[in-house]
């Protein structure tokens, strides 16, 4: 009896959730179902990056004044500080797959470290913009170009929104790799079972996808062009 | 013994992408990121805008296929990242196809 015990136990791995035939199975559900959620995502950033264009097309040169008053050099370097991080995350992913506890470690802790880079010269910005007045609201006392302000205005609505919402993905990813680090830490993850790493992974990089749009989309807009 | 063979014959055997590819990634993402910059730095008419988005969906893609490994995935991955593209664009080109042609009953 003890026998038939000790081979059923030995038979599952201890993450495999009873629902699934297999380990095999069991990722391709989860990454298939992360895939289902980012569509879901596409959408939703989608939605807000249409709405965007479309005032962007009718209001073409205060969507390039709004552009100019942001920082080239802060955009460019958080773009490549999210590329650098994207970069770690794929190598944790690999480290996950190969076994090695320590360089999954190293590496889910490098994303981290340069997802936080990211956030704190984000910060910084944010605290630029709202002491020049270039917060949407009362606050708003950006009068540069009176005849554009308004419409200025809306290209900072924009801007917040956007940035604001990548930001809090931003937050949130941090959250998920703090719970990954702890379950790499209690060596949850091999080459058998490594599904939660490259879920996360899928969403990280997802949010990468996002600031690659949105840096040439709010700090790289070349003058006004009449068609 | 053989319950555990058994095992690993239905583990995942996903293909481990190599250092190489992951860095070489990298630094054409890196390139796109100030081929990018660069672009909106010199006038090029009504060229800026689709070069920067043009550069801005390579880079997507790269990242896609390599850092999330959908290059390696099965092909119900594959109909649900298409699918997501193909409902963006239903999105954007039945939105367009409003808001662009109001004008035009005017003139």
């Amino acid at each position: 009896m003890s026998d038939v015990t000790l081979s059923t136990e030995h038979h599952h791995h201890p993450f495999l959730q009873h629902h699934f035939e297999d380990l095999g199975q069991q990722h391709e559900a989860s990454t298939l179902g992360m895939w289902m959620f980012l569509c879901t995502e596409i959408l939703f950033f989608g939605g807000v990056l249409c709405a965007y264009w479309i005032y962007r097309i009718m209001y073409p040169e205060a969507w390039a004044v709004g552009a100019a008053q942001q920082n080239t050099l802060f955009g460019g370097i958080n773009t490549i500080v999210l590329i650098i991080s994207s970069l770690t995350m794929a190598l944790a992913v690999r480290a996950a797959q190969l076994g090695s506890r320590s360089w999954q470690l190293i590496m889910l802790f490098s994303t981290l470290v340069f997802g936080s880079i990211f956030l704190g010269i984000k910060g910084y910005e944010y605290s630029m913009h709202w002491h020049e007045g270039l917060f949407p609201g009362s606050h708003f006392t950006w009068h540069e170009h009176p005849a554009l302000a308004q419409k200025v205005q809306l290209f900072m609505c924009f801007y917040w929104g956007m940035t604001g919402l990548h930001a809090l993905h931003m937050v949130i990813g941090a959250g998920l790799l703090l719970w990954m680090m702890w379950r790499a830490w209690r060596c949850d993850f091999g080459p058998e079972y490594y599904g939660p790493v490259e879920v996360m992974g899928l969403y990280w990089h997802f949010v990468d996808i996002v600031w690659i749009f949105l840096f040439p989309f709010l700090y790289l807009i070349h003058g006004v062009h009449h068609g | 013994m053989a319950d555990h063979e058994q095992q690993l014959e239905h583990a995942p055997h996903h293909h481990v992408t190599s250092l190489g590819v992951y860095f070489a990634v990298f630094f054409a993402l890196a390139a796109g990121t100030l081929l990018t910059w660069y672009a909106s730095t010199i006038d090029l008419g009504i060229w800026n805008t689709p070069i920067a988005l043009a550069i801005a969906v390579a880079k997507a893609t790269l990242v896609i296929l390599f850092f999330m490994h959908v290059i390696h995935s099965t092909r119900l991955t594959w109909v649900v990242v298409i699918g997501s593209f193909l409902w963006l664009g239903v999105l954007f080109v039945l939105t367009f196809a409003d808001y662009l042609t109001r004008g035009w009953l005017m003139k």
